[in-house]
């Protein structure tokens, strides 16, 4: 079974080693994914595997067999268009270099998902009844596998609240 | 990173008979495994793939719970019944690595995941008895910050990293395994061995011995009033200096069951059972915690860049259990 990424069917490597940061980056050529530490520890990598973020450098591209990968390419609207979380991070000087940014991104986006659903986090205050909704302390935690060496932190969680407020609305 | 075969197993016979093959390993979240496999600090004929097999979380008929292998660390951490009946558990979860790795990691992978020692993982350029044994352990003289005070040896001071583990320990929890030739349970707090002179045995798994399921026994009150602090160089995404799963129950302001457990001191999670057997029937009250701290750690033997974790270990252990303890202390 292939793997679809961003809604298109690839094929599996021959090489199991290949992981499915290298497969995005060196085989089909979506470098939008990034290639930080190669070893879980700063979440350049990020993307979503069947709606959960997952980091690529630690996943081998034969495991996601027959699952749905979506990368930072896969995110913008049919019309091309940004969607709204990038359009966030420009509004809100969310990123200096960018190099981190497609992983702050993709991240963002399913940690919206598991906000939404009630998941706690280290900083849910009472685990029964769940987070008290997007506040700042719950969106650094969230983040917190998502490193930034420009230190843009700030402005990456004000794009975030925005995008919550706007979900919200 | 050497060559190595991939398959993906779709039920536990498959997954055993594939991992009776030679250097076959089994593969779980990978976050662990494949980072070692490309550091070349490990090496495999062939990955078999057991984190797809279909896992639940589900009640046993003697009201613990039952936690198949394959469920990942983030789905253990939300399930309702582990936050209401065993929160030090989700508490623990919550406080390892991050979101994107608990999405990835495996139940199994995360009892079996080795130590973060750097030297550990410094193939080309350290010595380690636990990677190449007889080689001599760097750690003992060098940076030594995140080593063990309990239970360590000269021939070995690493760590067993997991915060998951520290609050199963605590819990009484129990772990099921399978052969090919049959299945048997194991306590947590008997699967990991502490170093003595081969500290490359890290456990009492056989080789191809699958995890198949952790069993929670029926929560006690000191399970359910507890809680896990885990204190780290940075406040999210770091591994524990030291972390404590506390659990307390306070009858008539006397000490009913109290339940320790600490991370980031020795090779195994370490249950606190002097602590704890200090505790029995004394008043819940600042002076008993702390002599029950102290009296477990006078067994510490620090080193050098890790003194510091005796006195950090007494205090965290005091203030969990002083907060557990609530209006009562
Ligand atoms: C940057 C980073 C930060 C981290 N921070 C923390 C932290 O703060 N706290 C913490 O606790 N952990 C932390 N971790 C470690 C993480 O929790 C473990 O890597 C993870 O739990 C391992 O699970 P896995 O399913 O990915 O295991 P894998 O990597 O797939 O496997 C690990 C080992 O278990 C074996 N195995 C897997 N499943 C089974 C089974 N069912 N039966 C028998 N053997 C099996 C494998 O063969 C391998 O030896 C961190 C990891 C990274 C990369
Ligand atoms: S590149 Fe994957 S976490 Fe850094
Ligand atoms: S914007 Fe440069 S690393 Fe985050």
């Amino acid at each position: 079974m292939p793997i679809s990424i961003n809604g298109a069917d690839h094929p599996l490597p021959d090489d199991p080693r290949v992981s499915l940061l290298d497969l995005l980056r060196e085989r089909e050529g979506l470098t939008g994914t990034k290639l930080g530490c190669n070893q879980g520890a700063c979440g350049a990598c990020t993307v979503l595997l069947d709606g959960e973020r997952v980091l690529s450098c630690l996943t081998l591209a034969v495991q996601a067999e027959g699952r749905k990968v979506v990368t930072v390419e896969g995110l913008a609207g049919h019309d091309g268009g940004l969607h709204p979380l990038q359009q966030a991070f420009i509004d809100h000087d969310g990123f200096q270099c960018g190099y981190c940014t497609p992983g702050q991104i993709c991240s963002a986006i399913a940690m919206a998902q598991e906000l939404g659903r009630g998941d706690p986090s280290h900083v849910t205050a009472d685990l029964s009844h769940g987070p008290d909704g997007p506040t700042r302390a719950e969106i650094r935690e969230r983040m917190s596998g998502n490193l930034c060496r420009c230190g843009a932190h700030n402005g990456i969680v004000e794009a975030i609240e925005e995008m919550l407020a706007g979900e919200a609305a | 990173m050497t060559p190595f075969s991939y398959r993906n197993a779709s039920d536990r016979a498959e997954a055993l008979a594939l991992g009776a093959a030679g250097d076959a390993r089994f593969l779980g979240g990978g976050t662990n495994l494949v980072d070692l496999l490309r550091q070349n600090v490990e090496s495999a004929s062939e990955l078999v793939d057991v984190s797809r097999f279909p896992g639940s979380i589900r009640e046993t008929d003697t009201g613990g719970l039952r936690v198949d292998a394959s469920v990942k660390n983030s789905a253990l951490a939300a399930h309702p019944l582990v936050r209401s009946r065993y929160p030090m558990l989700s508490r623990a979860l919550l406080a390892g690595a991050s979101a994107q790795i608990r999405n990835m990691a495996t139940v199994g992978g995360n009892i079996l995941q080795r130590t973060r020692c750097v030297y550990f993982y410094d193939a080309d350029g350290a010595q380690c008895n636990k990677r190449r044994p007889g080689s001599g352990c760097d750690a003992i003289g060098g940076f030594n910050r995140y080593h063990a005070i309990l239970g360590a040896s000269e021939d070995c001071v690493a760590t067993h990293p997991s915060d998951m583990c520290v609050a199963l320990v605590a819990l009484d929890a129990v772990v099921h395994l399978a052969a090919p030739d049959g299945e048997r349970t194991v306590p947590l707090a008997d699967i990991h061995r502490l170093p003595g002179t081969q500290p490359e045995i890290e456990t009492v798994l056989r080789p191809g011995e699958l995890i198949t399921a952790i069993e929670l026994p029926s929560a006690t009150a000191a399970a359910t009033n507890s809680e896990y602090r885990k204190v780290r160089d940075r406040s999210s995404y770091a591994f524990a200096l030291i972390s404590v799963a506390g659990g307390l129950d306070v009858v008539d302001g006397a000490v009913a069951e109290a339940r320790i457990a600490l991370g980031g001191v020795a090779a195994k999670p370490w249950r606190a059972k002097r602590a704890e057997a200090a505790l029995r029937g004394l008043p819940a009250t600042h002076a008993s915690f702390q002599a029950a701290a102290e009296e477990e750690l006078a067994a510490a033997q620090p080193l050098e860049g890790n003194a510091f974790k005796v006195g950090l270990a007494q205090r965290t252990i005091v203030a969990v259990l002083q907060s557990l303890a609530g209006d009562h202390a």
